[in-house]
C-alpha cells in the first residue's frame, strides 16, 4: 500500500508536469486575485456609502449605477477576481479531500467550468443592465 | 539510613496507559494500564522499558540511542507527539501518562509505526548535494572541498539538525488529509539543500511545485512546535515559497572550490 501511494505520488508529479500552468503560477494568480479583490470590494462598499443605505438599494439607483462605466468596471473586476480566487480555493480544498488522478482531473475541469460559467453569466447581467 | 532506603521512601508511581494494537490480528485496539515507579529523572521511555522488562514483555516499542539523536522513539504522549527518551515523567506534571502511536503513520504494532511513506517522501526530495562538477569525485585530479562562509552555513544549518523522527509529519494537519503531501520534514529538507551554496541543482523547486506539493501547507506551525531538535520546518517551507513566488531572489553564489594538497592535509590547512 505504501509502495502504491509512492507510485501514485510520482504519477501525480508527472501529471503536474503536463498541466498548462505550474502550481506556483496558479498560486501567484490566487494570491494576486485575493489581494486585489480586497481593494476592489472596499472601493465598491465605499461607493455605496456616498448615499443612505436604503437609497443604495433602490431599483433606479442600482440601474443608474450600471450605466456608470467606472462602476461597471469595478463590478466586472469583482466578478472576475472573486470567481478566480474562490473557485481555485474550492479546487484546492477538494484536492485535499481525496487523492486520485480521476478525482483531481474531475475537480479541475468542474471548477474551471463553473468559474467560466459564473463569469459569463455575471458579465451578461452587467451588459444587459448597462444597456450596451 | 542508607541511600536505598531514602530512594524507596521517595519512590512515586505513575499510571501508564499504553495503546495496544496488533495489525496482524483483528482483535482491535485497546489501552493497557500499568503502575510504574519513577524518579525525578525517569523518562517515558524508561517507564515503557520497565513495563516491558517486569510487567508485559509483549509491549512493542521502537528505540535506540536514548538521547534524542536517532529519532526512533517518537510517540504521542498525552496527545502531543514527542520523543519518549526526551520526555521526563516529572515534567509532564500529571498522574496518568497516555502513550499512543504517532498519528499519520500506519501502525505496525502497539507504539511502533511504519515510516516507509515518510522516508519515500524524504527520498523524493533528492536530499543530497548535486553538483555539475565531476572533479570532486575524480580522485586523479586531487581532493577538493568547498568554501562556505559562516553566513552561507547559517542559511541552512538548523535544517540539517533534522533527525527524521517524524514528529512534525505526525503533527501536520495537511498530512492528515492528503497523504501525497510530502510533509514538513521533506519540504524543510528541500530548503536545506536549496539554500546550500554547494548545491547546483536547477530542479529542486520543480520537485515541490506540484498539486500536492509545497502550496498545500496551511502554515498551522504545529511542525515547528513539536520538533525536539529546535528545527523550524514551517520557516523552511515559507522561505522556499517566497523564492517560488519571486518575493525572495535566489542570490546564491556557488561555493568556491578549494584544492587540498597532501601537504595541506598534513599541515591541516588549505589553499584557495
Amino acid at each position: 500500500m505504501d509502495l502504491m501511494s509512492c507510485l501514485e505520488c510520482n504519477e501525480s508529479v508527472k501529471m503536474a508536469n503536463r498541466t498548462i500552468l505550474k502550481e506556483s503560477q496558479i498560486m501567484k494568480i490566487h494570491y494576486i486575485t485575493g489581494i486585489a479583490a480586497i481593494f476592489v470590494v472596499a472601493l465598491h462598499i465605499m461607493m455605496r456609502l456616498v448615499v443612505p443605505f436604503e437609497q443604495s438599494l433602490e431599483y433606479d439607483y442600482i440601474i443608474a449605477n450600471y450605466k456608470n462605466i467606472i462602476y461597471v468596471l469595478i463590478l466586472e473586476s469583482i466578478l472576475v477576481l472573486i470567481s478566480v480566487h474562490g473557485f481555485n480555493g474550492t479546487r484546492i480544498i477538494l484536492l485535499e479531500l481525496r487523492q486520485s488522478r480521476a478525482w483531481e482531473n474531475m475537480v479541475t475541469v468542474v471548477t474551471i467550468s463553473a468559474m467560466i460559467g459564473l463569469i459569463a453569466y455575471g458579465t451578461r447581467t452587467i451588459i444587459l443592465a448597462n444597456g450596451l | 539510613m542508607n541511600n536505598t532506603a531514602i530512594d524507596n521512601k521517595n519512590e512515586q508511581k505513575i499510571t501508564l496507559k499504553v495503546y495496544r494494537e496488533n495489525r496482524g490480528q483483528d482483535s482491535g485496539s485497546h489501552h493497557d494500564t500499568f503502575e510504574v515507579p519513577y524518579k525525578k529523572w525517569t523518562t517515558v521511555l524508561d517507564a515503557l522499558l520497565f513495563v516491558k522488562s517486569y510487567m508485559d514483555p509483549s509491549v512493542a516499542i521502537r528505540y535506540s540511542c536514548r538521547m534524542a539523536s536517532c529519532g526512533s522513539c517518537g510517540m504521542k504522549i498525552n496527545g502531543v507527539p514527542k520523543l519518549a527518551c526526551y520526555t521526563k515523567i516529572s515534567e509532564l506534571e500529571t498522574s496518568t501518562i497516555e502513550c499512543e502511536p504517532l498519528p499519520n503513520f500506519p501502525i505496525i504494532r502497539d507504539l511502533v509505526t511504519d515510516f516507509s511513506r515518510f522516508f519515500n517522501h524524504h527520498k523524493s526530495m533528492q536530499p543530497y548535494i548535486q553538483t555539475n562538477d565531476s572533479t570532486e569525485v575524480d580522485t586523479n585530479k586531487g581532493t577538493f572541498s568547498f568554501y562556505q562562509s559562516p553566513e552561507d552555513v547559517d542559511k541552512y544549518l538548523q535544517f540539517s539538525y533534522c533527525i527524521k523522527c517524524g514528529l512534525c509529519y505526525s503533527a501536520c494537519p495537511t498530512v492528515g488529509t492528503d497523504l501525497n503531501f510530502p510533509g514538513p520534514q521533506a519540504l524543510a529538507q528541500q530548503y536545506r539543500y536549496f539554500a546550500d551554496t554547494r548545491d547546483e541543482s536547477k530542479k529542486r523547486l520543480d520537485i515541490v511545485d506540484d498539486r500536492h506539493g509545497i502550496w498545500r501547507c496551511h502554515f498551522a506551525g504545529s511542525c515547528s512546535k513539536v520538533c525536539p531538535k529546535g528545527v523550524d520546518p514551517a520557516l523552511g517551507i515559507q522561505l522556499l515559497r517566497s523564492y517560488m513566488l519571486g518575493i525572495s531572489k535566489n542570490d546564491k553564489i556557488p561555493a568556491k572550490k578549494i584544492e587540498i594538497n597532501d601537504d595541506d592535509n598534513n599541515n591541516n590547512s588549505s589553499k584557495i
